[in-house]
């Protein structure tokens, strides 16, 4: 079974204004039965503040869909359109103490659904993803527009992330390889601009920086173990971070030193810990110029 | 919420018998010797073993006892007797096997289709049932094995692999059962039908998890999968877990008693809280054949709400069961024997197992039919099509 937080439990098992608001002006539906999860919210909005007075969902899904969706209620009730709107999918997922990756897209469906609301009550028509921007994943009827928008916002890297934020490539799997050409024009687009071109897109504004934010958790605790090295007359230091592997480097007395792999694991278990995830912790020695291409 | 857990996923594993970890203990302290030893310690230990492939040859009716390799479990066995097949049989370079079965076996017969194997998975209708016409016309010279699960572990659905065995023997083809499912739960007398190779997995019938057994006929071309001492007759390399040995040993002389309860009791407790489900609950579906089925085991669907909240809901009531919703596993998509058998949408996400076994009470189950009812109601008040479907209807 999932390992869900207390909030994501509370939410899910005590779920906040479930059920039909009748006087709803404005009304957001995302999902279907096929797709294995459905959210239908609903609001009413103040014409004179565009205050969101009240709001109410039903979500057709598992624990955590039904916990995200009482949540966004909880979240937008007493705020602007305004405000409302700038309510990522990760504040959703702050909001129950995180979700787990796989299930994040639970969150974005939430974002999709008031999105989709506000759009009803101004008039507009929102476009379900099966018909704005080209469709990617066939399985789950999943836009471009969709994973890009996602993409930007999280910050996501792999394919294998924006399956779980969008379930895009979780079905049939034959859309991963225009997943990943989405990946490579949006990492091309973060690529530092010349200075002087007018022209250059907007570098776009991130809402969390989950790969930055990791790093510098690294650096604290790496910190903090120092004055411990520092007993022994050696040093650590951070080359690399891939994924779930942490590349460090020992110096001084450490390096070669025959506990090192005591040194080593203790300081994985501390930053396993401190990052509160599974991650591995690789030593790297120093190497000539000439043995590089040999090395990981 | 105080009430004693109730254990309703004897498919997934079950607990060890009480009989069997008396029996194990003494293997773990005074019994340590090494079965290939030729002091007393490891005599001693050979003994118990010997006596323990009786066990199993007694519970699957194998003429021999030397039938009988000890592996690690279902996994290993599936592995070991596919590989073998194609190995005795280096010029065949096709498998027959169904869409239903268990990833031990399909993650492999995919591995192999990358080394250049045609396999075949025959489909399975609404019921989970195969068609035999299409399996006849599949066998031919060229296929070294057809490997066919006897009972569906999500469904319970049962394969008339016996029938199947004969056709395949007819036809000159290895025949392969993964028993895992069926073993210990429906009678099994192996001597007197053609099935080549069958495997079977402990910790499904109250042993330990980490043993299990794949029984080879006499006379059927095999090589092993593990190569290194000569233990298990050179078929099957490695120090024997003999402590597991001795309980599997134990499991199946439990299992041959309790089949006659297996068959009639749990039958009745599982046909009660399915019947229960279906009078009390409006909109629900059981999944597979519901005529050739494991005694034990019942899969509802429960239209409109989604098989994840149901289990968490279950599990606040202190009831364990499982799901083939995509949610529960991480992936996306519904189980992969739901979607073979092509069951409606409106009910591919809500599908709940329930496995019984003989330890589980009349009392149980009338405690989950009080509980199911109300989380359905519940989910479905939450559920924006349910009331859409209650206006169409």
């Amino acid at each position: 079974m999932w390992d869900y937080s207390e909030k994501v439990k509370d939410h899910f098992f005590n779920p906040r204004n479930a059920g039909v608001l009748d006087d709803a002006n404005a009304i957001g539906e995302v999902g279907s039965l096929a797709c294995g999860d459905a959210l239908k919210l609903m609001l009413k909005i103040d014409p004179i503040s565009e205050r969101i007075l009240d709001a109410r969902f039903q979500t057709y899904g598992c624990g955590s869909a039904i916990a995200s969706s009482s949540a966004l209620t909880e979240m937008i009730k007493g705020k602007t359109i305004q405000e409302a709107l700038a309510i990522t999918n990760q504040d959703i997922a702050d909001y129950l103490g995180g979700l787990p990756p796989e299930k994040m897209h639970c969150s974005v469906m939430g974002r999709e659904a008031l999105h989709a609301a506000i759009a009803n009550y101004r008039g507009e028509s929102w476009h379900d993803d099966h018909d704005e921007g080209t469709l990617i994943c066939k399985c789950f009827g999943v836009s471009s527009r969709l994973i890009e928008e996602t993409i930007r916002a999280n910050g996501l890297t792999t394919v294998e992330e924006v399956t779980h934020y969008t379930k895009a490539g979780g079905g049939c799997t034959s859309c991963r390889t225009a997943i990943e050409e989405i990946l490579a024009r949006i990492a091309s687009s973060r690529e530092p601009q010349p200075a002087g071109k007018e022209s250059a897109p907007a570098a776009p504004v991130l809402a969390t920086r989950p790969l930055i934010e990791k790093i510098r958790r690294i650096e604290q605790e790496l910190a903090a173990i120092r004055p411990l090295l520092a007993r022994d007359h050696g040093d650590v230091e951070l080359v690399d971070l891939q994924g779930q592997t942490i590349y460090l480097r020992l110096t001084g007395a450490c390096s070669g030193c025959q506990l090192e792999s005591i040194t080593l694991s203790s300081i994985q278990a501390r930053l396993q810990k401190a990052l509160g995830e599974r991650v591995r912790v690789v030593p790297v020695r120093e190497i000539s110029p000439a043995a590089a291409h040999c090395t990981p | 919420m105080n009430a004693a857990p109730i254990y309703l996923d004897n498919n997934a594993t079950t607990r060890v018998a009480d009989e069997v970890l008396t029996a194990m203990l003494p293997y773990f302290t005074e019994q340590y010797g090494n079965p290939s030893s030729i002091h007393a310690f490891g005599n001693k230990v050979a003994r118990a073993l010997k006596e323990a492939r009786v066990q199993v040859q007694q519970l699957l009716g194998a003429a021999h006892d030397s039938e009988i390799i000890f592996t690690s479990g279902g996994t290993e066995s599936n592995n070991t007797a596919i590989r073998s097949a194609l190995q005795a049989y280096p010029q065949r370079k096709r498998i027959i096997t169904t869409v239903v079965e268990h990833p031990a076996v399909l993650n492999l017969c995919k591995a192999l289709q990358q080394q250049g194997y045609r396999v075949d998975y025959l489909p399975v209708d609404r019921y989970g049932r195969i068609d035999l016409d299409l399996y006849r016309a599949l066998l031919a010279p060229d296929v070294a094995i057809v490997s066919v699960m006897w009972a569906n572990n999500e469904t319970g659905t049962l394969f008339p692999v016996e029938e199947m065995a004969e056709m395949a023997r007819a036809a000159g083809v290895l025949f392969h059962t993964d028993a895992v499912q069926a073993a210990g739960k429906i009678p099994i007398d192996l001597k007197h039908t053609a099935i080549d190779m069958l495997s079977l997995s402990g910790h499904k019938f109250h042993a330990p998890k980490g043993i299990g057994v794949l029984y080879v006929r006499r006379g059927v071309r095999f090589h092993p999968l593990l190569l290194g001492g000569h233990q298990e007759r050179g078929r099957r390399a490695g120090t024997e877990n003999s402590a597991a040995i001795v309980g599997l040993g134990v499991a199946a002389v439990l299992a041959r008693e309790a089949l006659p309860y297996e068959m009639t009791a749990v039958k009745n407790l599982r046909d009660r809280l399915e019947q229960g489900i279906l009078a009390q609950v409006p909109n629900v579906l059981v999944m597979g054949d519901p005529v050739n089925r494991l005694p034990n085991t019942t899969n509802i669907a429960f239209e409109y709400i989604e098989g994840e909240a149901i289990l968490l809901l279950l599990n606040q009531h202190g009831i364990a069961a499982s799901s083939g919703s995509a949610c529960t596993s991480g992936t996306l998509e519904p189980s992969h024997v739901m979607r073979a058998m092509g069951i409606p949408h409106t009910a591919a996400h809500g599908t709940i197992r329930f496995s019984l076994s003989r330890f589980n009470t009349e009392a149980e189950i009338d405690r989950v039919l009080e509980v199911v009812p109300e989380i359905v109601r519940k989910l479905r008040a939450l559920s924006p099509f349910w009331p859409k479907h209650q206006e169409a209807a």
